[in-house]
């Protein structure tokens, strides 16, 4: 099976004084999310969405997917505090409520990134004929600095070896489960990223492009951009 | 539902739309698998087009060829992953009389209207037409073969039963496309294709006779012609066929031309020809192309031959290389599409 995991376990602290998420904010006629999630309903290759989300917001997450995609079959799972135990309460709910099979596929998705396109999700699926682990990313156009106090540069890599990584993040789930149980609690701390939770572990994650537009809505003005972006067909 | 239209905004400036799209009604969603370039689109998208069709037109989504594959029916009728080719021609109103494709409410897909070129096309289910039994590159062109129906059915309702010699004039796309239903649909009948390019006349070995143009015997006459040239040489095919036809014949014009074309009206007065318009194809159209392809198993072999390119596409600048590349190509150019 090839599973949707729709990331949407933050609780949208960076979007100013709203105390609503940021994926359930309106983007054009829906919410974020919505617009997030019917980008894998319309994927063929795609058998299952889940939705994590932060445990308030379950009975809110279910009243617009009934609301919007009306006698859709998608399951809503609660959010861990942090993305990876998120990732992990997703791959628990499958496990029990489906089964672990050894070919299932994982394709975690950020909720707030609803511009995601076909082919990029269909790349992160065909990545799994040949490997454990796929990200996404986009070459960098900005000059990436490292300082590891906040004050002074430690480091400016090359630039042509950098990239900004965005998501879909797909994985083979029986590894990723195995990887993940593998790692210390000190490990599981400073991971951020599950990509890095096979690359610290020496395993091979493939890198596919992703696109500038597949943008990640984190704040009013990724929110203002969005808006400006998506337009109506109208009489076209 | 956000979709991602490739619109055109000016010549070969196309720049992604991200549309949020309004399901209707009675609307399923569809993910297109194999596009096919026309001579139209490359009008656009070369700014052929006159500077008024342009601007009124643009910006928009070009390609009216197109099959694909059902991914979302909210009524759970059509089952994902069913291959259909889409219809290009949306009418508004019903007429018993006048075909959907001749109405002028109609709206078409590519000429005013966002095309093929998206991720997703949201399409009235009465809009598509299952198949299967063939290869998607060869269906993403049944537009033209609906075309080509189109115009013999006209042909059949209005010409005159003197049918021995059937004169097709045009070696591209229209022109193969076309003989080669007329000898299928007329298997005793004399099909004689017309041409400019020798090595495109190459092709068109299933036909009982080829000419190139400038060699056409003075005495030498069809019953009925099809003018499947268009554009700048419409006008010398058009005289050409009036001289070449036997009286009260039919000439079943297909060609686009951008411009006025000249004919010489004395001629088609003393002959008492009838010229028939024939334009685009409808829902029944769409359905004959299919079941013709199905039921000759030869067809879909004669019409590989005329793919002469496929690109994948998985970004824009791969639209951009098959639009350049169709210039080059004597025949189709498809588009696997994976954007």
């Amino acid at each position: 099976m090839i599973y949707a995991e729709i990331l949407a376990g933050g609780q949208g602290k960076r979007m100013g004084n709203t105390e609503m998420p940021k994926q359930f904010l309106m983007l054009g006629t829906k919410p974020i999310m919505i617009h997030t999630i019917e980008q894998f309903v319309i994927n063929k290759n795609i058998d299952k969405i889940i939705v994590c989300v932060p445990k308030d917001w379950i009975s809110h997450t279910k009243d617009i997917i009934e609301k919007y995609l009306p006698g859709k079959e998608i399951d809503i799972v609660e959010g861990g505090s942090t993305r990876n135990e998120t990732i992990m309460n997703g791959c628990q709910y499958i496990e029990k409520k489906y089964g672990l099979y050894e070919d299932d596929i994982i394709v975690t998705h950020d909720a707030v990134r609803p511009f995601v396109t076909t082919r990029i999700i269909d790349d992160n699926i065909f990545g799994m004929n040949e490997y454990d682990a796929v990200d996404t990313v986009v070459p960098a156009t900005d000059t990436i600095v490292e300082s590891k106090n906040g004050e002074f540069i430690t480091d400016i890599p090359e630039r042509k070896y950098m990239y900004q990584g965005q998501t879909p993040q797909t994985f083979k789930m029986i590894k990723l489960i195995e990887i993940y149980k593998s790692l210390t609690k000190e490990e599981k701390d400073i991971l951020t990223d599950a990509c890095k939770i096979f690359s610290i572990k020496g395993e091979k994650v493939k890198i596919i492009k992703g696109d500038p537009t597949n943008i990640k809505i984190t704040n009013l003005y990724d929110l203002k951009l969005a808006n400006s972006m998506i337009m109506l067909r109208g009489n076209k | 539902m956000i979709s991602h239209t490739y619109r055109l905004y000016s010549p070969k400036q196309i720049r992604m739309d991200q549309i949020d799209e309004q399901l209707g009604e009675d609307s399923i969603i569809v993910r297109p698998t194999y596009l096919s370039i026309c001579a139209s689109d490359q009008r656009y998208y070369n700014g052929k087009r006159d500077t008024k069709a342009m601007k009124e037109k643009l910006p928009m989504a070009l390609i009216h060829e197109a099959v694909g594959e059902v991914v979302f029916d909210p009524k759970n009728i059509i089952e994902k992953g069913t291959k259909v080719v889409m219809i290009p021609n949306t009418p508004i109103e019903e007429n018993k009389v006048i075909k959907e494709n001749y109405l002028r409410s109609s709206k078409f897909k590519s000429s005013g209207y966002d095309g093929f070129m998206r991720n997703i096309v949201l399409i009235d289910r009465n809009r598509v037409i299952e198949y299967d039994g063939f290869s998607d590159r060869v269906a993403a062109f049944l537009e033209l073969l609906s075309v080509s129906i189109n115009a013999i059915e006209h042909f059949e309702l209005y010409s005159h039963s003197n049918r021995e010699v059937f004169g097709v004039w045009g070696d591209g796309n229209l022109g193969f496309i076309t003989s080669l239903i007329l000898k299928y649909k007329f298997p005793n009948k004399k099909i004689i294709v017309f041409g400019k390019n020798p090595h495109k006349l190459g092709y068109f070995q299933f036909v009982d006779e080829i000419y190139e143009i400038d060699q056409i015997p003075n005495d030498f006459y069809v019953d009925h012609a099809f003018e499947c040239v268009g554009s700048y040489n419409a006008e010398d095919a058009i005289n050409q066929i009036i001289d070449h036809i036997n009286p009260e014949g039919s000439i079943l014009l297909m060609g686009v031309s951008e411009r006025n074309v000249a004919i010489n009206t004395r001629m088609i007065l003393e002959k008492g020809l009838k010229i028939i318009g024939n334009s685009r194809s409808g829902y029944n159209d769409f359905f004959e192309s299919i079941k013709f392809v199905k039921e000759n198993k030869d067809v879909e072999k004669y019409l590989n031959t005329i793919i002469s390119d496929e690109i994948v596409v998985r970004e824009l600048k791969d639209i951009h290389t098959a639009f350049e590349r169709d210039l080059t190509n004597d025949f189709k150019t498809v588009m696997k599409w994976e954007i």
